[in-house]
């Protein structure tokens, strides 16, 4: 270790973290505080008063359970696909990109500068009744003659896919590009077909980056309402519609606020247990090898 | 595929389907590759293509003749203007502040060994993973709580709150690569700390934080949810076009989202380029 890292010890680094830490702590765990003071708050808006009322939360995942498991579906169905198109993608730039990789990357992440609402207005055009996936979905008897897309699940659902899909090929490119090359070809010498050292060899390897990739999608998926007020109706409506108009229409603080928890919860316990599936599966995969 | 299978039997030369069949599945992947791209880019064709057209009514959704109208008065549009302007001005101010509050961070995690390093790496992973939708409610319950009056002001804090974890691991990223035998020879030539660090450690990382700059700036530019809950009777951009999108969207905003990733992806291919001139003169 250099002698820059023994010069100070002492109080350096904690100058250094000061500022931002501070403002981190302020302007996100300080609000997190009130708002958990506010799930268990009662009264109207704006006069709310602290009261255990846990009550709130019962109620809240009692009237609003359609939404809830809307999310979680949608919210799950949308990381499948996002995978599902991202790992070859991702694949393909870490180990054909050859010196473009830069560039392709660059490709992945450049139609994400278009502002997101502007994105999803773009969806709206070309899953419009008249817009040209419909007519040939139509032709092809997919969907009936009078059939649509937007306004349906499967819009909102692809709307979600899009949006958040450069976050999941970046950490599967991550974790795909730091890959050795020639443990692949070791699998390969070793007899492995093609398939089973991609199964035994860089599946394995690249399941960090299937972790963070479905972690870094599924969540704002769950929380997002723009992709249902704008390619759906309410009746495609998310749990994050319900909080963004208990919020900001409703002013119902105290339900709005135990929605926001409950949402977060759910979502803990499905990462815990997705984790929990991709550790053992490694660990057994290992082993085998 | 089961008809490519069946002439491999009858003649002994491949035929022309065997053949086909042989370069697709070599090609299979990168064909994947082009149809992934192609997707990624539809969309924004569209909102390219429809910059230029001349809607009738007042939703600029289908196709009704060209024109560069759009382009030659963008904001024509009453309202595009002013929002387009508090945007950007909350992006450069949050950037600025949270690319010096992030990069202090990071260069505090990778450079010194500390009590307390864990929980500061909590605190920064936390805000990357908590819901959206979440942050701006807990902002809008503390701005309630505090009496604090909704503008300006508490977009551009709820703004630097979340682009400091983005500039922290886009700067941490950079300085882990980085060779700190250069700092050494400095200071053996007699440099202390601070000539050090700003004429060695700065200039080598400043690639690192010039992209963490343009990540917030862009990232910023682009929030609607966590802006929406604390703007109060503030207009960004994105909350223009949200407003819009219930009564009419004008061209415009297809000319000015065009502008956006026009401008960004030349400051990204700028940065790349800027960085590859450097690595090529200090090999």
């Amino acid at each position: 270790m250099g002698r820059f890292l023994h010069a100070r010890r002492g109080a350096t680094p904690y100058l250094l973290l000061a500022p931002g830490s501070a403002w981190l702590i302020v302007f996100f765990v300080v609000p997190m505080y009130y708002l958990a003071k506010m799930a268990l708050s009662q009264g109207l808006f704006p006069l709310f008063s602290f009261g255990w009322a846990w009550g709130n939360f019962g109620d809240a995942v009692s009237t609003y359970q359609t939404q809830f498991v809307r999310s979680l579906e949608y919210a799950g169905i949308a990381t499948v696909a996002a995978l599902a198109i991202s790992y070859p993608l991702a694949y393909w730039i870490a180990f054909r990109g050859g010196r473009w990789k830069n560039l392709f990357l660059l490709l992945v992440i450049a139609p994400f500068f278009v502002p997101y609402l502007i994105r999803t207005l773009a969806w709206e055009t070309i899953l419009s009744d008249g817009g040209p996936v419909v007519a040939i979905l139509r032709d092809v008897h997919i969907l009936g003659s009078d059939g649509r897309l937007l306004a349906t699940s499967a819009a909102v659902i692809a709307g979600l896919v899009y949006n958040f899909l450069p976050f999941m090929v970046l950490p599967l490119y991550v974790s795909l590009e730091q890959i050795d090359p020639r443990l692949v070809e070791a699998a390969g010498d070793l007899y492995a077909s093609r398939t089973r050292s991609f199964l035994r060899v860089t599946l394995p390897l690249s399941l960090p980056g299937v972790f963070a990739g479905v972690l870094l999608t599924f969540i704002p998926a769950a929380g997002d309402f723009i992709n249902a007020q704008l390619l759906g109706t309410p009746r495609q409506y998310m749990i994050g519609n319900v909080i963004q108009s208990e919020f900001l229409s409703v002013r119902d603080y105290p339900t709005a606020a135990a929605l926001s928890f409950v949402l977060m919860g759910a979502i803990l316990v499905l990462v815990l247990i997705f984790a929990r599936i991709l550790g053992t599966d490694r660990l057994t995969a290992g082993q085998a090898a | 595929m089961t008809s490519t299978t069946a002439p491999l039997a009858v003649g002994s030369r491949p035929s022309a389907a065997v053949q086909a069949w042989g370069f697709v599945r070599r090609h299979v992947l990168d064909l994947y590759a082009l149809l992934a791209l192609a997707y990624l880019f539809l969309p924004i064709g569209i909102v390219v293509a429809f910059s230029f057209n001349n809607p009738k009514g007042r939703f600029n959704y289908t196709w009704d003749g060209f024109t560069f109208d759009n382009w030659t008065h963008p904001f024509a549009y009453p309202g595009v203007q002013g929002a387009l302007e508090v945007s950007i001005e909350i992006a450069l101010a949050s950037a600025l502040v949270a690319t010096v509050l992030g990069t202090l961070i990071a260069l505090a995690l990778v450079r010194y060994r500390f009590r307390g390093s864990a929980t500061t790496n909590l605190l920064i992973f936390v805000p990357m993973t908590t819901p959206e939708i979440v942050m701006g409610a807990s902002l809008l319950t503390l701005f309630l709580n505090w009496k604090v009056p909704q503008g300006f002001g508490t977009i551009l804090i709820a703004h630097i709150m979340f682009n400091i974890s983005y500039v922290v691991v886009t700067v941490r990223a950079r300085l882990v690569g980085f060779d700190r035998h250069l700092e050494e020879a400095a200071m053996d030539l007699g440099a202390n700390e601070i000539v050090t660090f700003a004429r060695v450690t700065l200039p080598l990382i400043a690639p690192g934080i010039l992209a963490a700059g343009l990540l917030a700036f862009a990232l910023s530019i682009d929030d609607f949810v966590i802006t929406y809950f604390n703007a109060g009777t503030v207009t960004t951009f994105p909350l223009f076009v949200w407003g819009a999108a219930r009564v009419a969207v004008p061209p415009q905003i297809n000319v000015i989202g065009t502008g956006i990733f026009v401008v960004a992806v030349v400051a990204m291919l700028g940065n790349v380029i800027f960085q590859n001139q450097r690595a090529r003169r200090a090999a």
